[in-house]
């Protein structure tokens, strides 16, 4: 059973079932995930916040590195109208980035290897970039899929095309981050199957695949994190900034 | 040889691995099972984890790196306004030193032109003193001179008369004596050009 590379992406029930009607609940170690990133989150930035002095130590500066991190790729990309969705940005930055590293913890549960978690949170992404569009821009947020200096002839394929890919958007964005994270795990634990059944005379090639993978897969972790963090800051910008 | 056997075992366990898999369902990701509870779960933590570093703990960091940079502004200004007071201060004892510098060397002009005409006042007495001195012993000089033929005479006839009275043993004629003598003497004194 273990040896299913797919198994660790197995979803069951912690505790008891809770349902509502038809609807279930369960609390699972998906959910258990989710707890224990947020948790790490709020505990190791709360610690941060809390230490006021001029010249910060370890882990004061960890918060307010991170918090200048996001900050900056905020303003690089979207520029200064988008402050005031600072504060989710580096919320959900910091949630898949924690979700990724606790997934390289073997036996571990990766929330964000699930489509419907990357999903939920992309297609939130995509609603809410679409709803302040229209706020800020009205029905001239139309005119971001007409972009300026196209031929007119072209512009009916470029208006279908640039449609498609708006539309396409939060599936793009779902599902970079869930593939990146399920092929590196299940890559992982293929590797780790094969030093398992070579044994000790063969498996020591995979067993160094293995650790390189690790370092690889801790590298993705972060930069899937960033890259799902700076996606947000260019749809944010287009909505804020509308350029066409 | 030994690499192809690796590399078809590699293979086949892989292949193997994914027929095994493929008989459990396939991807668990795609059972809608937990969805429902997975986008129930995400909720609650995400939007939990989002109010609380957005109300309670980034403003806090924000404020502290707000701080931080007002502190910084402030040290730099402090410092500059201490570098600014240091180049006057700097500057006020440049002044200083240069005004007691002049005040100096006006000093030493001023003692040096009094002890030069003290010198010159002192110089100038001792140069009248030692003409004045001079002169009279001139006049002191003239004077013997002036009396000294005289005197030669004197002696000089007294002297003629001892000598005759010893040597002959008679008086003579004092005033013939003296007349001898005179002319002898003035004889001589033409003769080394008056001496």
């Amino acid at each position: 059973m273990a040896a299913n590379p797919m198994y660790q992406f197995n979803v069951y029930r912690i505790g008891p079932e809770i349902k509502i009607g038809e609807i279930d609940l369960s609390f699972t170690n998906a959910s258990l995930f989710m707890v224990i990133s947020s948790l790490a989150i709020l505990i190791i930035f709360n610690l941060g916040a809390q230490k006021k002095n001029i010249i910060p130590d370890k882990i004061q500066l960890l918060s307010e590195l991170s918090y200048t991190f996001v900050s900056k790729m905020i303003s690089d990309t979207a520029g200064s109208k988008a402050k005031p969705y600072f504060s989710f940005i580096f919320s959900l930055f910091m949630f898949v980035l924690f979700c990724n590293m606790f997934g390289m913890i073997p036996y571990s549960f990766t929330v964000t290897s699930h489509i419907i978690v990357t999903f939920v949170l992309a297609a939130f992404i995509f609603i809410g970039v679409t709803i302040i569009g229209f706020i800020k821009h009205g029905f001239g947020y139309l005119k971001l899929f007409v972009p300026s200096g196209v031929p007119v002839v072209l512009l009916p394929l470029i208006v279908v095309i640039e449609i498609i890919s708006y539309l396409s958007r939060p599936i793009s964005l779902s599902v970079r981050l869930f593939a990146n994270m399920m092929a590196g795990h299940t890559m992982m634990k293929v590797f780790g199957g094969f030093v398992v059944s070579l044994g000790i005379v063969g498996g020591w090639l995979p067993l160094s695949f293995s650790v390189a993978l690790t370092g690889l897969e801790i590298l993705v972790a972060f930069l899937q994190a960033y890259v799902f963090a700076i996606l947000t800051c260019i749809y944010l910008n287009d909505a804020l900034n509308l350029h066409h | 040889m030994k690499k192809i056997i690796l590399l078809n075992i590699f293979y086949f366990s892989f292949c193997t691995v994914a027929v095994k898999s493929a008989e459990k369902g396939g991807m668990p990701q795609l059972d809608p099972e937990f969805w429902v509870s997975q986008i129930f779960w995400l909720t609650i933590t995400f939007g939990t984890l989002f109010l609380v570093l957005s109300k309670f703990i980034l403003p806090r960091i924000s404020q502290n790196l707000e701080k931080r940079r007002l502190q910084i502004l402030e040290n730099i200004e402090t410092a500059e306004k201490q570098r600014e007071q240091s180049e006057k201060n700097l500057k006020e004892f440049d002044e200083i030193i240069l005004k007691s510098k002049n005040k100096a060397t006006e000093v030493m002009l001023a003692a040096r032109e009094k002890v030069v005409s003290e010198i010159t006042k002192k110089k100038m007495k001792l140069d009248e003193d030692l003409t004045s001195e001079i002169q009279n012993v001139e006049k002191e000089i003239i004077e013997l001179k002036l009396s000294s033929p005289k005197k030669i005479n004197f002696i000089a006839s007294n002297l003629t008369n001892e000598v005759i009275k010893r040597l002959i043993g008679t008086e003579v004629n004092e005033s013939r004596v003296s007349a001898l003598v005179e002319q002898e003497l003035k004889k001589l004194s033409r003769g080394t050009n008056g001496i």
